[in-house]
């Protein structure tokens, strides 16, 4: 709009040469998206704080358990590996799909982060079977409490994540994809990569 | 930076959108009042959700205030109280009050109504997520109240659930009540988050060209910081009822000391919720008397930028004082001492808004019509609170304090206010503009000064019986002769006939409604000559609120500017 168009654009107003549009921080979908991650970052750290809180007024000795079986360290370290390849290759596509690149571009490594993501779940799930198996259940001890309830949840956040990169690449592949909705999306699984190592470091380490 | 005509159509615009994006068009009651994305519909179904939840909660309130008067005998319109039912009343009045009745009215109606309408856009962010809100707000609702009617009866265990109390079915003796009450506290959650992201992205990106941060209206920012401090303290207190409920259901011991578990864990993390949520229902009724003073005072708002950053500051330190509630849980001394400074501290930001209040009064041309008088009632009565919050924060007199009836009179001096008395101040603020009818003025005169003396009746004696060591949580005090004096027992009924006064001043609120609905004369648009954009449309605002969008070109309080051709100046007005 130029000056001329509208003569009663007053001087007082910021950024009077600009024209009256609403401005927006981000777009409304990342930021409800932002907001959400900031809640579930507060649930789990609520979570951190109360396993740290047990874990330190345990009497020596007694954390881990005695008699309960041990987590699985190395194999765990290789998933985290693969969640964070998963995380990296979204952001690829997410690349390739902001320079507007073909759409195989795009969905090439779309589809390898959701198969990725997807094997490290069910990595976890073999694992939790085994360790159910071994006598590591949610009765047993705090400690196992704590475990199936944190990895829990970040597997329920990593579903979520994953449903919703694959809903991005069915729209994507339907040429109805929305750069908003992508990059909230992507701010989602992020946030699910980029938890993981810290659950990791807490509760395995 | 994305620029945009319209908020929501940014995102996948869809066929509905598109659809009936501005043209009003016939629908049925169904898609209109019960299935709607409209805001204002929404406001409406969470007020009036809200305040039905209120008579619930305060029939609970006269039946424990009936059976504590006069112990052990037959009780109009409830019957005997057994100490089971006398436990679940006040547990539900509790988590009713503040759950399913201040933060439904004071965030999400006023949030819902006034966000889009004082930033000028014409629906939320996202309306059909805000729809969910209010479903899922519902459907909490019903749970709550569902679970008065399962085996065993309702929760008994105050409204704070600490286990082991709340955790084990052998101490709380409701197996099912329990967990349906975390269950519906939870739910309630839910639809408040889904509602926060709606008033923060759509106050921070939907805001009408030329609204720059701040010139945004009080009421607004109070909501979004609000909602802010709910989003984020929530997230433990989740954690916690996730970790509640597998105690309760699943045999886990996570609050369980004999089994590794802590059952102090519990009271950080609710309480890590619980003090932040005090201020995120104080700020939207601050936000809501602050509209109200300035507007009747005639004054631009005192300090506007003043009161922006305290209100910063005050969410940030809430965040600091969560364990004054825990000085006789057993926690370290020192932490004490740290947690009885910060809450002396947060005490400077909140009294410099009631000083930026009464600075915004002086010398003001103050019209004293019913929402002003409910408003400067705020000041002076939450004033009372803020002053005895003083003795229960430091911890040395707090242990003293403790568990007394001071506590209520104190707690009941800060959230009757906020709930009641704001809520009632914007109500009768904005319901002319929500619905094109005015109210009866002297109807709602009556209704305020009976709500008051009532209101002042019920507590100030508990603040002498709570200062004489009146406990609470007892059933009945024919077992504690050293609490059963006369002095004691006729303050106690002196607090239930000023209950009952109270309760029998909402006969007024009822008339009053009537009476605004039969034969309220029409409001206009602008029926108190005030500023803000939403006296800028119609009352009651059609669909997508303004025809045309306004833009903004000034501060949102510019009142007796000198010069000027009226008293106000509307924020939408063109400059001459």
């Amino acid at each position: 709009m130029t000056a001329i168009s509208a003569p009663m654009m007053p001087l007082e107003v910021k950024g009077g040469a600009e024209p009256p549009a609403r401005r927006q921080l981000v777009s409304s979908a990342t930021l409800g998206m932002l907001i959400f991650i900031a809640v579930e970052l507060m649930f789990f750290a609520g979570l951190i704080s109360a396993f740290t809180i047990v874990k330190s007024t345990a009497p020596p000795g007694a954390w881990p358990p005695p008699g309960q079986p041990r987590l699985p360290l190395e194999l765990t370290g290789i998933t985290t590996l693969v969640l964070l390849c998963s995380g990296a290759l979204a952001w690829l596509s997410w690349r390739a799909f902001s320079r507007r690149a073909a759409t195989a571009r795009v969905t090439r490594p779309l589809v390898a982060a959701l198969v990725l993501g997807a094997s490290f779940v069910v990595v976890q799930g073999v694992e939790w079977l085994r360790l159910v198996g071994e006598g590591l259940t949610m009765r047993a001890s705090t400690y196992g409490s704590f475990f199936y309830m944190i990895v829990g949840a970040h597997a329920l956040h990593a579903l979520a994540g994953l449903a919703a990169l694959a809903w991005c690449w069915r729209r994507h592949a339907a040429g109805r994809l929305a750069p908003s909705s992508f990059a909230a999306v992507l701010a989602l699984w992020t946030f699910v990569v980029a938890l993981w190592p810290a659950l990791y470091a807490v509760v395995y380490l | 930076m994305t620029t945009t005509t319209a908020p929501h159509h940014a995102d996948a615009p869809t066929a509905e959108h598109v659809h009936d994006a501005h043209d009003a068009h016939e629908q049925s009651f169904f898609t209109k009042y019960l299935w709607s994305t409209d805001h204002k519909v929404i406001g409406f179904q969470y007020m009036i959700t809200g305040l039905l939840m209120a008579i619930i909660g305060g029939y609970m309130a006269y039946g424990f205030r009936m059976q504590l008067a006069w112990p052990g005998e037959w009780i109009p319109g409830v019957g005997f109280l057994s100490s089971g039912r006398y436990n679940a009343f006040i547990t539900t009045h509790g988590t009713v009050m503040i759950f399913w009745f201040a933060m439904p009215v004071l965030i999400a109606a006023f949030g819902n109504w006034l966000i889009p309408l004082m930033t000028g856009c014409d629906d939320m962010a996202f309306p059909r997520i805000n729809r969910l809100s209010y479903q899922v707000f519902l459907i909490s609702a019903v749970v709550l109240i569902g679970s008065f009617f399962v085996d065993g009866g309702a929760f008994g265990g105050a409204w704070t659930a600490y286990p082991p109390l709340s955790s084990k079915a052998t101490m709380n003796l409701t197996p099912l009540g329990s967990t349906l009450w975390v269950v519906a506290v939870a739910l309630e959650f839910v639809a408040f988050l889904l509602g926060g992201i709606n008033f923060i992205t759509t106050a921070m990106n939907a805001r009408a060209p030329g609204m720059s941060m701040m010139n945004i209206p009080i009421v607004v920012w109070m909501i979004v910081v609000a909602s802010i401090l709910f989003m984020v303290s929530v997230g433990p207190l989740v954690a916690g009822a996730a970790m509640l409920v597998f105690d309760q259901q699943l045999g886990t011991h996570f609050f369980d000391p004999g089994q590794g578990g802590d059952p102090i864990l519990w009271q950080h993390l609710f309480w890590f919720f619980g003090h932040p949520e005090v201020y995120v229902v104080l700020l939207p009724a601050m936000g809501i008397c602050a509209e109200i003073i300035t507007c009747n005072a005639r004054k631009k708002f005192f300090g506007y930028k003043t009161l922006i950053y305290t209100v910063f500051a005050t969410g940030i330190i809430s965040f600091f004082v969560w364990a004054h509630h825990q000085f006789v849980a057993g926690i370290d001394p020192r932490m004490a001492n740290v947690f009885t400074i910060t809450t002396l501290i947060i005490s400077i930001p909140i009294a410099e808004m009631l000083f930026l209040f009464i600075a915004t009064l002086a010398g003001g041309q103050i019209r004293l019509n019913v929402p002003m008088l409910w408003a400067l009632s705020f000041v002076a009565e939450f004033l009372l609170g803020g002053v005895t919050g003083i003795f229960l924060g430091a911890s040395g007199s707090d242990i003293y304090f403790h568990d007394t009836y001071f506590v209520i009179a104190h707690f009941h001096y800060t959230f009757v206010p906020i709930a009641v008395i704001a809520c009632f101040a914007g109500f009768t603020h904005w319901i002319p503009k929500m619905t094109g009818r005015m109210m009866n003025e002297t109807i709602g005169k009556l209704h305020f000064w009976f709500t008051i003396i009532g209101f002042n009746l019920v507590f100030l004696p508990l603040f002498i019986t709570g200062a004489w060591g009146d406990h609470r949580r007892i059933y009945n005090y024919d077992h504690f002769p050293d609490l059963t004096n006369a002095a004691m027992q006729d303050l106690r009924i002196a607090s239930t006939v000023g209950l009952l006064i109270m309760i029998a001043a909402q006969g007024f609120f009822v008339w009053n409604l009537l009476w605004t609905w039969l034969k309220g004369p029409p409001a206009g648009d602008n029926p108190w000559q005030a500023t803000t954009l939403e006296w800028a449309t119609t009352s009651p605002p059609g669909h997508g609120n303004f025809h045309p969008m306004p833009t903004v070109y000034r501060g949102p309080y510019e009142y007796s500017v000198p010069g000027a051709a009226a008293d106000f100046t509307p924020q939408h007005l063109p400059p001459a």
